[in-house]
């Protein structure tokens, strides 16, 4: 591909500045959909297009880029999107997140904490919290509009009476600025926490829903729960990184089919590099 | 004595309308303007709920007696009219003309609504405590074990049985469905209940328990209900007072007794010598 | 007092063909407290219906009904609003009709508790009045927990008068309070009406049974065509 024959990032500049708008607009109202048009890309839908069209409309020479896919930076996927960007900016690229300026995610939030420099852009599949109670897009508008939430402490609270606890895992609702209900993507509630009062910006992008949402720093993010069923985080006690010996982190867990045995390594795979470089030397 | 409700002129019209049908004194072919060709479904209705009473509406079909329940719960706007609850900022206040997020305030602290189909009443793949549950949730309750003996209660006053509470009510009969609707919709003890054809199409016993649960909760409650029927053998049952619709408009209104004794409009008399 | 004055009544029927029926014409008459007033005459004269201007099942077409309530005001029964009249029928009236309105599907000591209860009664003393009541009238102990449905005849009429008076009103409108009776049931009855009578309500009945009427009644008034003569 010539590079001559693509505007820088793909995008031309009129889509840009539409998606810009609709960041703007979403960064001043925490935690609200606004809805976008959808660009076609070489990426089909269902693949983090939504994400990627934040980026590509953000992303300038200077910026260093950083793609992971629940935590690591080598997966397949993550590898063909930085090299999609990569092609039509030439920016450069990076798998350690304190030098980026941008990272873009699927369904994890870096273990090292980000700062006023970083931009987190998140891909969401399915934005609307409400989705599961009320089916139609009307209504649930009219809902946030309403700030009727109801339904999304049913979805918890059915949970509980059939499960004895909430079963929610990735994509847990919150609260954002204490207004609007929001779907932070399948990120595991562990990640949750990392939402509130941040230092950094958190973009969210659904492309296939045509949706965008921002959290901007320092605005208050509370996962919704019940006075005697509190929000918990996943257990993670005793379990310990083998490839860098971290604990207390989020972890994939490994089964060898052959031992029987369980092994857990850290998610976020350029914090365990960065961990275990750290421990050696 | 006490007025709980107070609804003036309400209109509800489908269509541009005409100067011609906004004067409810000029007769319409049914309820449709033979000028301008607009449905008015509910022509400048007034009427009063007071402390602890079960007002009746009854009419046929077309009457608009649905229509204007719904514009009472917020379900379609009114063309014009407007509304007072003592309950809302002392009955100052037009409930139609306050903010949406207000009015969801409103429907979901003050007022109670069973509609005759429940699939628009309930959700129906939640169990029946999760559905009543959700009004608590909507009052601000956020408590699991609180809501769940509360639900609990509710249900079991409807004689819905423990171990049905988990239950989704796509799983119930259609009786038990009114009646699971009948629990959600005085789950937060609101003043006013609206009542919407709510046992048409059961089965006549079904129908007599849950018309007989309904006035046991209304005189314990003493909550103030509008009951809506065609079937005046209801209103009979239920109804201290009675307003009868046609065509959108209220043609006679009175005691239940009178009404039946000794109706005075032409159609009160049609309905009443149609009873079975 | 009650105060009845040059009360017509007249039916427009719009259903089949246009018909207007009058039943009463210009009709006085007074009921003091403590009074029992009998109207007396054939079937289908107007008693009835005279009783149901008064209570408001009818609504009166010409004419005053003139009563002074509890507090001493004075109300025009026949042009009166109906959150007063509601008032007024749960706190000072008493009506016992002719046919049998039981209310279906509850106990018949839950059904007469009900009006006590409207009244701020507790529960239990309702309870307890009601069964003493019951057995007044000689309702035995085993119907008491029953549906009123599977009452005879006599004992749904017995239920009714009870139902009707049980709150001891100021104003009581019995209409052929002791028909269908037998003798002692009868004699049950007309000591309740004697009852009520030392306790000062205002009772109008329309009698068919002029035994009944000579025990109890103090004035009665003869229906002769739509009006009505006092005999002395």
């Amino acid at each position: 591909m010539n590079e001559n024959d693509y505007n820088f990032a793909f995008l031309d500049e009129g889509s840009k500045r539409e998606i810009r708008r609709a960041i703007i607009k979403a960064i001043t109202i925490p935690g609200c959909q606004i809805p976008f048009g959808s660009r076609e890309l070489p990426i089909g839908r269902g693949w983090g297009t939504g994400g990627l069209q934040i980026t590509l409309s953000i992303i300038g020479p200077d910026d260093i880029l950083k793609v992971i896919d629940q935590g690591n930076d080598d997966s397949v996927n993550a590898i063909s999107i930085k090299k999609f960007v990569s092609r039509c900016t030439g920016v450069e690229q990076t798998t350690d997140t304190q030098k980026a300026t941008i990272i873009q995610s699927r369904h994890r939030i870096p273990e090292e904490k980000l700062g006023e420099n970083h931009v987190l852009v998140l891909q969401v599949p399915n934005p609307e919290p409400l989705r599961s109670v009320e089916r139609s897009v009307l209504k649930a508008r009219q809902m946030h509009g309403d700030t009727e939430y109801s339904a999304a402490w049913l979805l918890l609270y059915e949970q509980i009476v059939r499960y004895g606890k909430i079963t929610m895992g990735a994509g847990y609702p919150v609260l954002v600025d204490g207004r609007y209900v929001m779907a932070p993507s399948p990120i595991p509630r562990y990640d949750t926490l990392g939402l509130d009062d941040a230092d950094c910006l958190y973009l969210f992008g659904a492309g296939r829903e045509k949706m965008i949402y921002a959290v901007p720093p320092h605005t208050s993010v509370v996962p919704l729960d019940f006075d005697d069923f509190p929000f918990e985080l996943e257990n993670v006690e005793e379990r310990v990184c083998r490839i860098c010996g971290a604990e207390n982190v989020y972890f994939d867990e490994i089964f060898d089919s052959e031992t029987g045995e369980r092994h857990y390594q850290c998610s976020d795979s350029g914090f365990c590099a960065k961990n275990a470089a750290a421990k050696q030397i | 004595m006490d007025q709980i409700m107070k609804v003036n002129e309400l209109s509800v019209v489908y269509g541009k309308g005409c100067d011609y049908c906004r004067d409810s004194n000029n007769p319409l072919e049914k309820n449709r303007c033979p000028h301008c060709m607009a449905v008015c479904a509910v022509r400048d209705i007034s009427l009063e709920l007071y402390d602890s009473e079960i007002l009746g509406v009854v009419g046929e079909s077309g009457s608009g007696k649905t229509t204007l329940m719904k514009a009472l719960y917020f379900d379609i706007i009114p063309t014009k009219g407007s509304a007072y609850l003592a309950a809302y900022n002392n009955g100052e206040t037009d409930i139609f003309s306050v903010s949406s997020q207000q009015q969801r305030a409103i429907r979901n602290n003050l007022l109670g609504m069973v509609y005759q189909n429940p699939v628009m009443g309930l959700l129906m793949n939640y169990s029946s405590g999760g559905n009543v549950a959700q009004k608590l949730i909507a009052a601000g309750h956020r408590n699991v074990a609180a809501m769940q003996e509360r639900t609990a209660q509710l249900l079991d006053h409807m004689e819905i049985p423990l171990n049905r509470v988990k239950e989704p009510p796509r799983n119930f009969s259609g009786g038990m469905q009114q009646r699971v609707q009948i629990s959600k919709a005085i789950a937060n003890n609101p003043p006013v209940l609206l009542l919407d054809e709510v046992t048409t199409g059961l089965d006549l016993s079904v129908q007599a328990k849950v018309l007989d649960l309904i006035r046991m909760v209304q005189k314990q409650l003493n909550i103030s209900v509008i009951v809506v029927s065609h079937d005046l053998a209801v209103i009979r049952m239920l109804s201290d007072r009675t307003v009868v619709m046609l065509d959108g408009q209220i043609v006679e209104h009175g005691f239940t007794d009178q009404i039946l004794e000794d109706p005075q409009h032409w159609f009160t008399q049609t309905l009443v010598h149609s009873l079975i | 007092m009650l105060i009845v004055n040059n009360l017509s009544k007249t039916f427009n029927m719009h259903v089949g063909a246009e018909k207007t029926i009058t039943c009463l014409d210009s009709v006085n008459l007074s009921v003091e407290p403590g009074q029992v007033v009998a109207l007396i005459g054939p079937s289908g004269s107007g008693k009835s219906s005279l009783l149901k201007c008064i209570y408001g099942t009818y609504l009166t077409t010409v004419g005053n009904i003139y009563y002074t309530d509890a507090n001493g005001s004075e109300h025009d029964l026949a042009n009166i609003d109906l959150q007063t009249m509601r008032h007024l029928r749960t706190r000072e009236f008493g009506y016992v009709s002719q046919f049998f309105h039981v209310i279906p599907r509850i106990a018949a000591v839950d059904v007469l508790s009900q009006p006590l209860i409207n009244r701020g009664w507790s529960s239990n003393d309702s309870a307890k009045r009601a069964k003493e009541l019951l057995s007044k009238v000689g309702i035995p102990e085993s119907l008491w927990n029953m549906y009123p449905s599977t009452f005879s005849g006599g004992e749904k009429q017995r239920l009714n008068i009870i139902y009707g008076i049980i709150t001891m009103p100021r104003l009581v409108l019995l209409d052929e309070p002791t028909a269908s009776l037998d003798p002692v049931s009868k004699r049950n009855v007309l000591d309740l009406i004697i009852e009520l009578k030392e306790q000062g309500s205002m009772i109008l009945g329309a009698f068919h049974d002029y035994e009944a009427m000579r025990v109890i009644a103090d004035k009665s008034y003869h229906v002769v065509t739509k009006n009505l003569e006092l005999v002395a």
